[in-house]
């Protein structure tokens, strides 16, 4: 890491979010205080599949309090388009994938929006969607994506000539001559299921226009300030600069809020129709019918190894379940597709991919966005291998590991921009020692054997991840001296729980020579900065840590040659210590940065006191575009009870390689929550859909999050290899403790359950689930 | 039969971190939407409004009560605390908010609110709780952030703390 701010970072500081957040005073998107908001509520679709036939507001509309009522029709005059752009623009995806702000002819998934009701409360709201009629023609549904892609399926809408969005194949090598050649395949199907993002706030969204200024203020609970600015825009003809976006306390992202949605286009529109602040709160049963999911990938994958179990090729098929529409891309599928390999080495590759739509939520990016999914098939065919040859699973893994020494490594694919993959960092084999050291892998037979003398059958599972992060092009960050002597930072990342503002100030407290208090951090306001992208794949501490980095830097080189000249002093006689600039020489000679900033603001007809820019700040755009990846080896053990089918996991041990930490105490418990993250994938959370694909989980009952409870002390271990790819050698984590958590609680539920030949390609997976798997493999 | 009105009105007191509010409320609004939106205590928050997250936790008469699982209407009369009410603006944190920032017990801090509700009772219920004691507690709450672990570190922390500010008061 960069010498110089190693002042204030490395070091666990108290976050400066808490206060507000621990006493209650915080501000989410409800709680901004607005007079006389109207609150908003949609009506949405019953129907997974159906014409919209009619739409009668008439008696809604009689019911007091109800100031307003619109359809796609009535929203057309005042948007560009009814259609919500692309995400991630492409020019190979159709112009008519992406989702409608209002639907306006046919609804396409249990939870589409059709019609938004405008009343004084969110219980008239609520009463009158449920008054307004609407007359819907059904038409044939699409439930599961194996037989979305069947010829002669019916399609998800009637606009589209095929369910089947995307088919390719990602391919280097020669699989057909490795594996004939191989001396053992193997081939399973895996089923891996991720369901919700369920952060604990909601989406919502509240919109006004500020009178004074003619500006609509837009407050979204959102990872992307400033693509949604860009949106509204955009899509409302509204000018830039009379908008402002404003991204208050954002009670978890996860993927969900990773994205512009109907919602965040309708509330807007209406408010500046009405004149009047309009609020829209999601519901938890609106998150599970209405913001995107990650559900279903069917993969068919086979090994071909060598005798001494060397992957000699890797080769299959893969189904991913789109959903029914496009609002940001595939990337979920392609993420999963190119990442397969992981840390290992795969000489030959060939995986045919299928994006496939149904009658569902749409799917986008949740915590680990497709890593996950790719990361079980390969963990469970090389434990498959390890069993079927009879070796060691660990041993199996180093083996076929990317060797430390061809590390920087590039993959033999390139990303969906069409760069190259390159691991730019690491140490794979280190990792996974310092897992086997910590976890006792070698004694745990003996713990097995004790376990089984008192009844009960114990397992370990181990899994090994690695994943890019850092996404670019670019962030944001403007560092800004005031007259009062505090620190503004402004960036276009976003804080969102992971304690980014603390992060970015204790960055920018080393360059400048200040306490963490004396810094305020504006995150994702797009009235302070003009360009920002947010926050998503684990970017945010190497890309606005980076930017804040520069920024402080650029900063504290004025405040020093300002000083030079109001102290008449060489520059390299003086430090910044404490607020001050102060004298090397005689430290009774200084100056506070407050009185630098005072003197650079300027005074009418008088000269600053140093010729430059007025004021004491500087924006900085760290530019990346390349990614640093992030590894990490989990080791867990199971308590399984055959009869029960109860699965107890019992410890967990995490290593990360996230490279240099910033606020270790904050790393850590980003690992912590991944981890949990990835237990609910394994053992709990499941997205239920029937066969006309009407949801059956809409509950937090109903759907299971992991508590307390279930959950074992997460033992987490960092061996860092610094990124070369950023000035502070940092690497991402939100996401990379989810990666591989799912692979190895599976791993060790097999492992435990070795005297009953069972074998598990799928998660999640509960008791009722392995008890059947238990019955299947007996009967056999 | 103005009940059967889900529009009717009923004019109700609340005792609030001991302050008396009177207001003037439908029958059918939730406590929390009480609190919030009439008591401006947006400190309560509501993650799924059919009792099982437990953000929106408050105490009913000392005890844990889910909010959003309450009418307005049944608080009249009753003594309510909230999160707001934990340390007063001008003081410092209360032991139990001072370990959880110590501890890192919170992240986004939208289920804080509530978790402190509870811990707050468990702590005058149990000064000495152990981790599996804890543990049950909290599964009343979901927390998407953390994973649980700092919360359990931070409410064994608290209750240490608490433990300690009481001995040391005895002794004084």
């Amino acid at each position: 890491m960069d010498a110089r701010v190693k002042d204030a970072a490395g070091v666990s500081v108290g976050r400066i979010e808490d206060q507000a957040l621990l006493r209650g005073t915080a501000r989410f998107v409800d709680d901004i205080p607005v007079d006389m908001p109207l609150h908003a509520c949609f009506v949405r679709s019953p129907h997974a599949h159906a014409r919209i036939v009619s739409i009668d507001t008439s008696m809604a509309m009689e019911i007091p309090g109800v100031v307003a009522i619109y359809t796609a029709s009535d929203l057309r005059g005042d948007l560009t388009s009814l259609r919500m752009p692309l995400g991630f623009p492409s020019p190979t995806m159709p112009k008519n994938t992406t989702p409608f702000v209002l639907a306006p002819e046919e609804v396409a998934f249990v939870g589409e929006a059709l019609a938004v009701v405008v009343a004084d409360s969110r219980y008239i709201a609520e009463d009158a969607a449920s008054m307004v009629m609407v007359e819907y023609d059904s038409l044939p549904v699409v439930a599961d994506c194996r037989t979305a892609v069947e010829p002669g399926s019916p399609t998800v809408r009637t606009e589209i000539p095929s369910n089947v969005l995307q088919q390719y194949q990602l391919a280097y090598g020669d699989c057909t001559t490795a594996f004939a050649s191989a001396a053992h395949v193997f081939g399973d199907d895996f089923w891996i299921h991720r369901g919700c993002a369920h952060s604990m706030e909601g989406r919502g969204v509240l919109a006004t226009l500020e009178k004074s200024s003619d500006t609509l203020m837009v407050w979204s609970s959102t990872q992307l300030a400033h693509e949604l600015h860009y949106a509204i825009a955009s899509m409302l003809g509204q000018p830039e600069d009379k908008l402002r976006v404003i991204t208050p306390e954002v009670g978890g992202g996860f993927g969900a809020k990773f994205m512009i949605y109907p919602e965040e286009i309708v509330i807007p529109v209406v408010a500046r129709k009405l004149g009047r602040p309009v609020k829209w709160l999601e519901d938890r049963r609106e998150h599970f019918t209405s913001s995107i999911q990650e559900r279903d990938q069917y993969w068919h994958a086979e090994i071909a190894v060598d005798t001494q179990g060397k992957v000699l090729g890797v080769r299959g098929s893969m189904i991913h379940d789109h959903g029914a529409y496009t609002p940001q891309g595939t990337n979920v599928a392609y993420n999963a597709a190119s990442s397969m390999t992981g840390p290992y080495v795969v000489p030959h590759f060939e995986l045919d991919v299928k994006v496939a739509h149904t009658n569902k939520v749409p799917v986008a990016t949740i915590r680990g966005a497709g890593y996950p999914q790719a990361n079980f098939v390969m963990e469970r065919l090389l434990d498959r291998v390890s069993h079927e040859l009879g070796l060691d699973r660990a041993e199996c893994r180093r083996l076929n590991m990317i060797p430390p020494e061809k590390i920087p490594y590039t993959k033999p694919l390139k990303s969906r921009a069409g760069l190259p993959l390159v691991v730019d960092s690491g140490d794979f084999p280190a990792l996974q020692a310092k897992l086997l050291a910590h976890i006792d892998y070698a004694g745990f037979e003996t713990r097995r054997a004790a376990a089984r003398s008192a009844g009960k059958y114990l397992g370990l599972g181990i899994a090994n991840s690695v994943k890019p992060t850092g996404r670019g092009p670019f962030e944001s960050a403007r560092v800004r001296i005031l007259p009062s002597g505090r620190i503004a930072i402004y960036t276009g990342a976003l804080a969102m729980g992971q304690g980014l503002k603390t992060t970015l100030a204790q960055i920018c407290a080393g360059h400048l020579g200040v306490s963490v208090s004396a810094i305020d951090v504006t995150a994702g306001d797009t009235s302070f900065i003009g360009f920002g992208m947010g926050g998503f794949a684990s970017r945010q501490t190497i890309m606005a840590g980076s930017a804040v980095h520069q920024a402080a830097l650029a900063v504290a080189a004025k405040a020093i040659t300002v000083a030079a000249t109001m102290l008449k002093l060489p520059a390299d006689t003086l430090a910044l210590h404490d607020g001050y600039v102060v004298s090397t020489v005689d430290p009774t000679v200084s100056i506070s940065l407050a009185q630098l900033a005072i003197e650079m603001k300027g005074a009418p007809g008088f000269a600053l006191p140093h010729l430059a820019d007025p004021g004491l700040e500087a924006t900085s755009h760290f530019h990346c575009d390349a990614q640093t990846y992030a590894g990490a080896s989990h080791g867990c053990e199971v308590e399984v009870d055959p009869l029960t089918g109860e699965i107890k996991l019992t410890r967990y041990v995490a290593v990360q390689d996230s490279g240099e930490l910033i606020n270790p105490q904050l790393a850590e418990g980003q690992v912590h929550g991944g981890v949990v993250h990835g237990i609910g994938n394994a053992l709990f959370e499941w997205m239920g859909y029937d066969e006309s694909a009407q949801p059956v989980s809409t509950t937090f009952a109903e759907y299971l999050l992991p508590t307390a409870p279930e959950i074992p002390h997460i033992d987490v271990v960092f061996c860092s290899s610094p990124s070369p790819l950023n000035p502070l050698g940092v690497k991402g984590i939100g996401e990379c403790a989810t990666v591989p958590v799912a692979s190895a609680i599976i791993g060790a539920i097999e492992n435990a359950l070795q005297d009953f030949h069972v074998r598990i390609a799928e998660a999640p997976l509960g008791p009722v689930r392995l008890l059947e798997l238990l019955e299947n493999q007996a009967r056999i | 039969m103005v009940e059967t009105d889900p529009t009717a009105k009923r004019v109700i007191t609340l005792k609030v971190n001991g302050a008396s509010h009177t207001c003037n409320v439908d029958v059918r609004m939730h406590l929390a939407d009480c609190l919030r939106g009439e008591l401006g205590l947006t400190g309560t928050h509501v993650g799924c409004e059919h009792g099982v997250c437990g953000a929106c936790t408050v105490l009913f008469d000392g005890h844990t009560t889910r909010s959003c699982l309450m009418l307005a209407v049944q608080g009249d009369g009753h003594d309510i605390g909230t999160i707001e009410g934990l340390a007063r603006p001008e003081d410092p944190l209360h032991p139990i908010q001072q370990a959880f920032h110590d501890l890192h017990g919170l992240q986004c801090g939208y289920c804080t609110p509530g978790i402190l509700m509870s811990v707050a009772e468990l702590l005058a219920d149990d000064p000495d709780p152990s981790e599996t004691t804890v543990r049950d507690v909290l599964s009343g709450h979901l927390c998407r952030c953390t994973g649980y672990q700092n919360i359990v570190a931070a409410t064994l922390r608290a209750a240490k703390l608490l433990r300690e500010s009481t001995e040391h008061g005895r002794t004084r």
